[in-house]
C-alpha cells in the first residue's frame, strides 16, 4: 500500500480496504456518492469501487443509524457518515437507546457492529451548528466506545480497527485535520504506544528524554496545538511535559494511564480538549488519574483543564477564535499549575 | 439454578396450514398470560412494568403465522408477549424473563420490552424499532436470503419522526417489510383521534406503500390479510403495510386504563379471542383447560424460589 499523505487520504484508503476485505461492510451516509464523495470527501471513489455497497441515504440521520444498527444485527458491518458532528443528537437516541443497548439487554446474545463516523470541530467559521465537538456527551454510554484518530498515528488503521470491533463505535474525525500531513512522532520524545485488551484503541505516550515536569492530555485535533504548546513551555520556561495522546475517548482508557503513572509521578496535569471542558473528556480523565494517585500514594498532582468557552460558537472567524482554545490557553493553563 | 421439569413447557405456535383449534390455543394461551402476567403483578410477584395486549392476541397470531418462521425476522415493540409467543412459543423463559430469572430468554437482563430470540427482536423505544426493523430487511436483501421483516408499531408510534425516515427508506431501497400498524385506538390514554392527524392509510400511502386495513377482529380475516401481505412484500421485494384495528381491552401497564365503563364494556363486546372461541366449536373447553394447566405449571415453576403465589 502506499503511503498516505493526509489524514484524509489515510482515513479513505482504510475505508476502501475495509470494503474490499470483507463483503459485510457497508457504508451509508448523506451525499457519500461519487463524483461528490461526501461533504469532506472522506468517502471518494468509493461508490465507483464498491456500487453496491455504498449507499446514499435521506437526510435522515435517526434513520441511517437506525437501519445500520438493524444492518449490524443481522451480521452486516455497517459504516454510517453523519455530515457533521453537531448532528449527531438526531441519531442520539438511535446511538444510546438502541446500538448500545442491544448486546447487553438481549443477555449477550447478539452483537452490533457499527461504526459512526462524524468530523466534528470548528475553526472554518462554520458558525454555532456546524462547528461542534459533541463527542463528549456520548462519553460513559455503556456499550458505546468513543475513538478520535490523530496525525501522529495512522487514521485509516485506527479506523479500521473500529470496523473489525463486534461493538458499536463512535469515530470522531476532526475537520481541520483532514488536511493535516500525516507526521511521525517528535524525535524529541521517547514514544510509547499503549493498548491491551481492555482498552484496544492506542494511547500514544509521548516522554521527554529527561524527568518530565508534567503531563499534557490531548485527544484528536487538537493534537497539534498541544504539541506547539509543549515546544513552546520548552523553550521559553525549560519545562519538559510528557503529552499522552488518546485515541479512546471512551471507555477511558485507565490500563494505559496506569501504565504511564507507573514510570513517575506528574506534579501537574493539564487536558486539552475542543468542547467546552465543563462534564468533558479532561474531566474523566482527572478522575481516573486522581484515583490512580491515591492508589498508588503518589504526590500531589496540580490539575487544570483546557476547553472552549461555554459559549454556541460564533460564526466571525475573530469570534470564533476568543471561543475555541488556543495554544497561549494551553500554555497559561500549564503555567498557572507551578 | 436448574430449570424446573416444566421449564420447557412449550406452546406448539401454528403456521398457514394449521387448524383454526391451533391458533385459538396459541391465542388463548397469550390471553391468559397478559391476565396471569396482571395478577402477579397485583400480587407483587413482578417488579417494575410490562405492557398486556389484551385484545390484540388474535392479530399477533395471525400475522405470526403468515410468516415463514425458518427465515423471517420479527422486529416487535413495547407491547410484544403476544408477538413473542406466537413466535416460539416459549412461555417458560418469557415469563422467566419478566420475573427477572436468570433463566429468562434474556437472561432477566431485557424484561418486558427487550426480548430476543432466534429471529426475533423488541425494544421499548416508540418507533426505533421500526428503523432498526428495515435495516434488517437491507441486512437479508444483501445475503439474498428471501426474508421477509415483520416490524409491529402502533398507532400512537406515527407520531415518531423516525416511523416515516423508516418507511421513506424501505420504500426507497425497495426492501420486503410488512409494517403491522396495531391501531388499538389509545396510545397509553390518549385517543388516536387526538393525537393523529389524517389517517394511517393515507400515511403509508404517501410511501407508495401498499396498505390493508382489517377490523382486526375476525382471524380468518387477518390472516388471508397478512398473509396477502407478505407474500406480496417477499415476491415484490418491496414493503407492505397491514392495519388491524383491534381494540385494546386491558390497560396500557397496570391499573392504567381511564376510558369510560361503556366504552370498555362495547370493546370487551366484540372480543376477537372470544370471536375465536366461537368458531372453534366443541373443542374450545378442552383447550382452554389445556392452556389454564401449561399455565399454572409454567407459573409454579417461575415462582420457585421467588416466594408463594
Amino acid at each position: 500500500m502506499t503511503r498516505e499523505t493526509t489524514v484524509l487520504a489515510s482515513l479513505n484508503a482504510g475505508l476502501s480496504a475495509a470494503l474490499a476485505a470483507d463483503d459485510r461492510v457497508i457504508v451509508l451516509g448523506e451525499d457519500v456518492l461519487d463524483p461528490y464523495g461526501g461533504a469532506f470527501k472522506v468517502t471518494r471513489g468509493l461508490s465507483t469501487r464498491f456500487p453496491d455497497r455504498v449507499l446514499a441515504t435521506p437526510i435522515s440521520e435517526a434513520g441511517i443509524v437506525a437501519v445500520a444498527t438493524g444492518a449490524a444485527l443481522r451480521g452486516l458491518r455497517p459504516v454510517v457518515e453523519i455530515m457533521f458532528g453537531d448532528f449527531l443528537f438526531l441519531a442520539g437516541d438511535q446511538i444510546v437507546n438502541h446500538a448500545a443497548k442491544y448486546r447487553a439487554m438481549f443477555n449477550d446474545q447478539v452483537r452490533v457492529p457499527l461504526v459512526i463516523r462524524t468530523p466534528a470541530g470548528g475553526r472554518r467559521g462554520y458558525g454555532p451548528t456546524h462547528s461542534q465537538s459533541l463527542e463528549k456527551h456520548f462519553l460513559g454510554v455503556p456499550g458505546l466506545w468513543v475513538v478520535a484518530p490523530h496525525a501522529l498515528a495512522d487514521p485509516g488503521a485506527l479506523l479500521r480497527q473500529a470496523i473489525d470491533l463486534d461493538d458499536p463505535v463512535l469515530f470522531v474525525e476532526n475537520k481541520i485535520d483532514y488536511g493535516a500531513q500525516l507526521a511521525t512522532e517528535p524525535a524529541d520524545y521517547a514514544a510509547v504506544r499503549l493498548a491491551d485488551a481492555a482498552s484496544p484503541f492506542p494511547t500514544l505516550w509521548l516522554a521527554p528524554r529527561g524527568p518530565a515536569d508534567g503531563l499534557l492530555l490531548c485527544y484528536g485535533g487538537m493534537t497539534g496545538a498541544t504539541l506547539t504548546a509543549a515546544a513552546t513551555l520548552r523553550a521559553t520556561e525549560r519545562l519538559d511535559l510528557g503529552l499522552v495522546i488518546v485515541s479512546q475517548l471512551a471507555p477511558t482508557p485507565a490500563t494505559h494511564l496506569e501504565a504511564i503513572l507507573a514510570k513517575g509521578a506528574p506534579t501537574a496535569v493539564v487536558t486539552v480538549e475542543e468542547a467546552p471542558s465543563e462534564g468533558g473528556w479532561g474531566a474523566e480523565m482527572i478522575a481516573t488519574i486522581e484515583r490512580i494517585r491515591d492508589s498508588r500514594r503518589l504526590g500531589a498532582i496540580a490539575y487544570r483543564r483546557v476547553g472552549a468557552k461555554s459559549a454556541p460558537i460564533p460564526s466571525a472567524r475573530a469570534l470564533e477564535d476568543a471561543v475555541l482554545p488556543q495554544v497561549d490557553d494551553i500554555v497559561a493553563a500549564v503555567l498557572d499549575c507551578f | 439454578m436448574t430449570p424446573p421439569a416444566t421449564a420447557h413447557a412449550r406452546l406448539a405456535v401454528t403456521d398457514r396450514t394449521s387448524r383454526l383449534a391451533d391458533h385459538y390455543r396459541v391465542a388463548a394461551t397469550i390471553r391468559r398470560f397478559e391476565q396471569m402476567l396482571l395478577d402477579q403483578f397485583a400480587r407483587g410477584h413482578v417488579a417494575g412494568t410490562t405492557h398486556t395486549c389484551i385484545g390484540q392476541e388474535v392479530a399477533a397470531v395471525a400475522v405470526t403465522a403468515a410468516l415463514d418462521r425458518t427465515r423471517d425476522c420479527v422486529f416487535s415493540n413495547h407491547r410484544g408477549h403476544g408477538h413473542f409467543l406466537a413466535y416460539c412459543g416459549e412461555v417458560f423463559p418469557l415469563l422467566a424473563e419478566i420475573l427477572g430469572r436468570p433463566d429468562g430468554v434474556c437472561g432477566g437482563r431485557g424484561g418486558s420490552q427487550h426480548l430476543h430470540l432466534r429471529n426475533f427482536y423488541s425494544n421499548g423505544i416508540q418507533g426505533g424499532t421500526v428503523g432498526n426493523a428495515v435495516g434488517v430487511a437491507l441486512a437479508e436483501k444483501t445475503k439474498r436470503s428471501g426474508t421477509v421483516t415483520c416490524a409491529w408499531l402502533g398507532d400512537g408510534t406515527f407520531g415518531e419522526g423516525l416511523v416515516y425516515e423508516a418507511m421513506n427508506t424501505a420504500a426507497l431501497w425497495r426492501l420486503p417489510v410488512v409494517f403491522v400498524i396495531e391501531a388499538n385506538g389509545i396510545a397509553q390514554t390518549t385517543p388516536t383521534a387526538t393525537q393523529l392527524a389524517g389517517s394511517l392509510a393515507a400515511r403509508c400511502a404517501v410511501f407508495d406503500i401498499p396498505v390493508a386495513e382489517t377490523s382486526g377482529a375476525d382471524f380468518a380475516e387477518l390472516l388471508a390479510a397478512a398473509s396477502r401481505a407478505v407474500d406480496a412484500a417477499r415476491a415484490e421485494a418491496r414493503p407492505h403495510a397491514l392495519v388491524s384495528h383491534a381494540v385494546r381491552l386491558g390497560p396500557h401497564s397496570k391499573g392504567d386504563d381511564t376510558r369510560p365503563a361503556a366504552l370498555l364494556e362495547a370493546a370487551w363486546a366484540g372480543d376477537p379471542v372470544a370471536r375465536l372461541r366461537g368458531q372453534v366449536g366443541d373443542a374450545a373447553d378442552r383447550i382452554d383447560r389445556e392452556v389454564a394447566d401449561l399455565m399454572a405449571l409454567v407459573l409454579a415453576a417461575a415462582l420457585a424460589g421467588i416466594g408463594s403465589p
